[in-house]
């Protein structure tokens, strides 16, 4: 097994994992914290692909992943904020519950 | 001090400048409208003594100073001031008496609450008198002119709550309009043919030889010369400003307005604008006396004119029992003679007996209205009496007047502006008709002044009004005394042993043979002038116990020809069936006209315009809007379908996700794509 195959298979189990919290989950917070997971599975691919492809141009993969963590630390932020005022206005995070766009 | 014709606008412009402080003034500003008004009357007085001084130097000469007004496309109009002797004598005598009249009416109006409007109308109407002496083209002075008609009916409106005034301030418009569009013509014509309305203009003005010829050479229609045509519409204009036959019936109505308009605008001075003009375009009305083949001479139009409006005058004067109706028709009757002089050919007698009868005829309103101020505004003759003892000064100034205009020998102005004016129609070649006229208003306005003044002072008082009556205030008899004055000492200068305004006015020197050519017609009048007074004495003097309701002497006698006397001929009633009736006749079948003819055109349109609403209304609601009924219909179940994917669960959203995600995974891994 190559080491590309190795950082994909990594990849992909971090995918997955993410995507079951996401989706299993009621706490948002951990919602978030599987889309993360998702995000930095992506961001591994990046860097994998860059790093063990011979005919990548310098830096590709590194600039993409820069910019994703800077989405991600944004959407984070933005995130946080939601799940405070979520929980200002319902005293929990489930997110079952919050289905209405009225306060 | 001299003026000369370059500085001549400043005489007018004076009294525009009050009139314009005056509308700005608030209604409690009396004193400084009241203050300017006069201020400026005795300014322009001052400055018209220095225009009289320079215009007698050279009495003969024209002078004037024109310029050009505006561009209009290649033409040039220009205007311009005139300065002669006419012109001088004519603003000396305006603002002389204006100003007298100014400052009776601080007197006079003392009580009215629209004080300040009042001398704002008063300077007004003085710019437009004064603007219409000193310029030098025709244009200007048809402007003046106008100007001068509408503070006429500004003034006799003035007290326009009453309706009686505002139907007067109406009627002397419309009447004087119409002569005013025969002048209007008459310019217009004038402009056509001549290209300029200047009066003087160094041989290419209208009233210069050049000018002259060439109008009295060219034949119109019916033989006349054209400067006969343009001569009588200018003199239509005439007969509307000054109360000739047929237009006369405005000047006796015009009475509504206070008495000091009364006897500034409607005696002295505006109505005198109309021979006043007629004396400015004399030379015009004269250049066809040369020729033979004309049907008719201008001025034979207007001595006829002039008499006829002479004679009625005073004799509808005889039938009247308002003071101020007994002098209108007076008015009437003495531009009558003024008109019937220049007519006869001598319109330096007519000028005379226009300064001398704005000084005497002020005179007269005035002391009118101090007896209308004295006894409560009761100004019927029948219900006065008795009042001079009680109103000496007035009684004393009122007898001067009335001797003036009656023509007492000798000692009084009116007799020799009167003779001079007889002597210049015994001279006339062509009829002897107007000095027989002129003789027999001689009678009668001796008669009627004598019936006015008995009627007026003598005798007891008729009426509670006329026992409360007491003497005014200086400020009213002062303007009185100075105008009796002047009605006795004026004469003077026209006097036939020094004949010095004659001369002055004509720049002519007047041989003192031709003063005693008609002396048998001098005596011959003075005998009229007893006889008048006499039979006025006779019928009026020594009535006793006479009270309101009394029957006048004359109507027991005569009771038909008095009765159609004091209906003044009947001329307003015949106005008023004919032209009234046929103005009535066209308004109405105008009106049908609007309301079949083209109220049917326009009801035809609207019903097509409502009947294509109609198509389109249906054509709106069956097509279209049911058409977008069903088409939001659909859009909106549409929109409830798929509203139920918006769930606002978030792991539905994320299952969805995931379930897109894996069916493009899917898809990319069997090589669905390439």
């Amino acid at each position: 097994m190559s080491p590309l195959q190795g950082c994909l298979l990594l990849s992909a189990a971090l995918f997955s994992v993410g995507l079951v919290i996401a989706l299993a989950r009621s706490n948002a917070i951990l919602v978030l914290l599987g889309i993360e997971l998702m995000l930095n599975a992506a961001n591994l691919n990046f860097i994998a692909f860059w790093r063990f492809h011979s005919g990548a141009a310098p830096a590709t993969g590194v600039i993409f992943v820069l910019f994703a963590i800077a989405v991600a630390a944004a959407e984070a932020a933005v995130g946080l904020a939601l799940v405070i005022a979520l929980y200002r206005h319902q005293k929990n995070l489930r997110l079952q519950e919050a289905t209405r766009l009225r306060g | 001090m001299q003026l000369s014709a370059t500085h001549l606008w400043m005489i007018p412009a004076l009294p525009l400048l009050a009139a314009a402080i005056g509308s700005l003034t608030p209604r409690g500003g009396r004193q400084l409208a009241a203050g300017t008004a006069i201020a400026a009357m005795l300014g322009a007085f001052v400055l018209s003594c220095g225009a009289l001084v320079t215009a007698l130097a050279q009495p003969a000469v024209h002078g004037y100073a024109n310029f050009a007004w505006f561009t209009l496309g290649n033409e040039v109009v220009r205007v311009g001031w005139l300065l002669d002797p006419l012109t001088a004598f004519m603003a000396v005598m305006v603002t002389f008496v204006g100003a007298l009249i100014f400052i009776f009416s601080l007197g006079y109006m003392k009580e009215d609450q629209n004080f300040t409007r009042f001398f704002c109308f008063l300077s007004l109407f003085a710019a437009a008198m004064l603007g219409l002496l000193v310029v030098n083209s025709l244009l200007l002075l048809f402007v003046c002119w106008e100007l001068v008609g509408l503070a006429s009916y500004l003034l006799i409106g003035f007290w326009f709550h009453k309706p009686a005034a505002a139907a007067a301030a109406k009627k002397a418009f419309l009447t004087t309009r119409i002569g005013d569009l025969g002048l209007l013509l008459g310019l217009l014509w004038l402009y056509h043919v001549r290209g300029t309305l200047l009066c003087y203009d160094g041989g290419a003005g209208v009233l210069e030889q050049g000018s002259l010829t060439a109008l009295a050479g060219t034949t119109v229609a019916g033989g006349f010369a054209l400067s006969t045509a343009i001569g009588l519409l200018i003199f239509c204009g005439a007969i509307g400003k000054s109360g000739q036959f047929p237009l006369h019936v405005w000047l006796p109505d015009a009475m509504e307005g206070p008495t000091p308009v009364s006897a500034l605008i409607h005696a002295a001075t505006m109505v005198a604008a109309g021979v006043f003009l007629v004396a400015r375009v004399y030379p015009l009305m004269l250049a066809d006396q040369a020729l033979a083949s004309v049907p008719v001479h201008a001025l034979t139009v207007v001595a006829g004119i002039g008499a006829i409006t002479a004679l009625l005058g005073a004799a509808i004067a005889v039938a009247q029992n308002d003071i101020k109706r007994v002098l209108a028709f007076s008015t009437v009757s003495q531009l009558g003679y003024m008109m019937l002089a220049l007519g006869v050919g001598s319109w330096v007698a007519a000028i005379f007996h226009l300064l001398m009868h704005a000084f005497f005829k002020a005179l007269l309103f005035l002391g009118a209205g101090s007896v209308i101020h004295a006894a409560h505004h009761e100004q019927d003759v029948r219900r006065l009496g008795g009042l001079g003892r009680r109103m000496k000064a007035t009684f004393a100034t009122f007898a001067v007047g009335t001797m003036a205009l009656a023509g007492v020998p000798f000692l009084f102005s009116g007799f020799w502006s009167k003779e001079a004016v007889l002597h210049a129609a015994h001279a006339w070649p062509v009829s002897s008709l107007p000095l027989l006229v002129g003789l027999v208003a001689v009678v009668l306005t001796a008669f009627y002044m004598t019936r006015l003044i008995t009627g007026i002072f003598l005798g007891a008082p008729r009426t509670d009004a006329a026992a409360d009556a007491h003497e005014n205030s200086a400020v009213m008899t002062g303007p009185l005394l100075i105008l009796a004055a002047c009605a006795i000492g004026l004469g003077f200068i026209g006097t036939p042993a020094w004949p010095w305004l004659q001369s002055n006015l004509g720049g002519i020197v007047v041989e003192l043979e031709s003063i005693w050519e008609a002396p048998g017609l001098m005596l011959l009048s003075i005998g009229l002038v007893v006889t008048g007074l006499g039979a006025g004495w006779a019928v009026y003097g020594r009535r006793r116990n006479v009270n309101a309701s009394s029957v006048d002497p004359l109507a027991q006698a005569a009771p038909g020809l008095f009765a159609v006397l004091a209906a003044r001929l009947g001329f307003d009633e015949f106005y008023a069936a004919t032209f009234g009736r046929a103005n009535a006749w066209v308004a109405a079948l105008a009106d049908g006209f609007d309301r079949r003819v083209w109220g049917g055109l326009v009801s035809l349109l609207a019903r097509f315009g409502e009947f294509s609403g109609l198509l389109n209304r249906e054509a709106d609601e069956d097509i279209l809007n049911r058409g977008f009924d069903r088409a939001s219909a659909a859009v909106r179940g549409a929109g409830q379908t798929y509203s139920r994917a918006q769930a606002g669960e978030t792991h539905g959203y994320l299952r969805t996700v995931a379930l897109a995600f894996v069916v493009f995974a899917l898809v990319l891994l069997l090589g669905g794509v390439r």
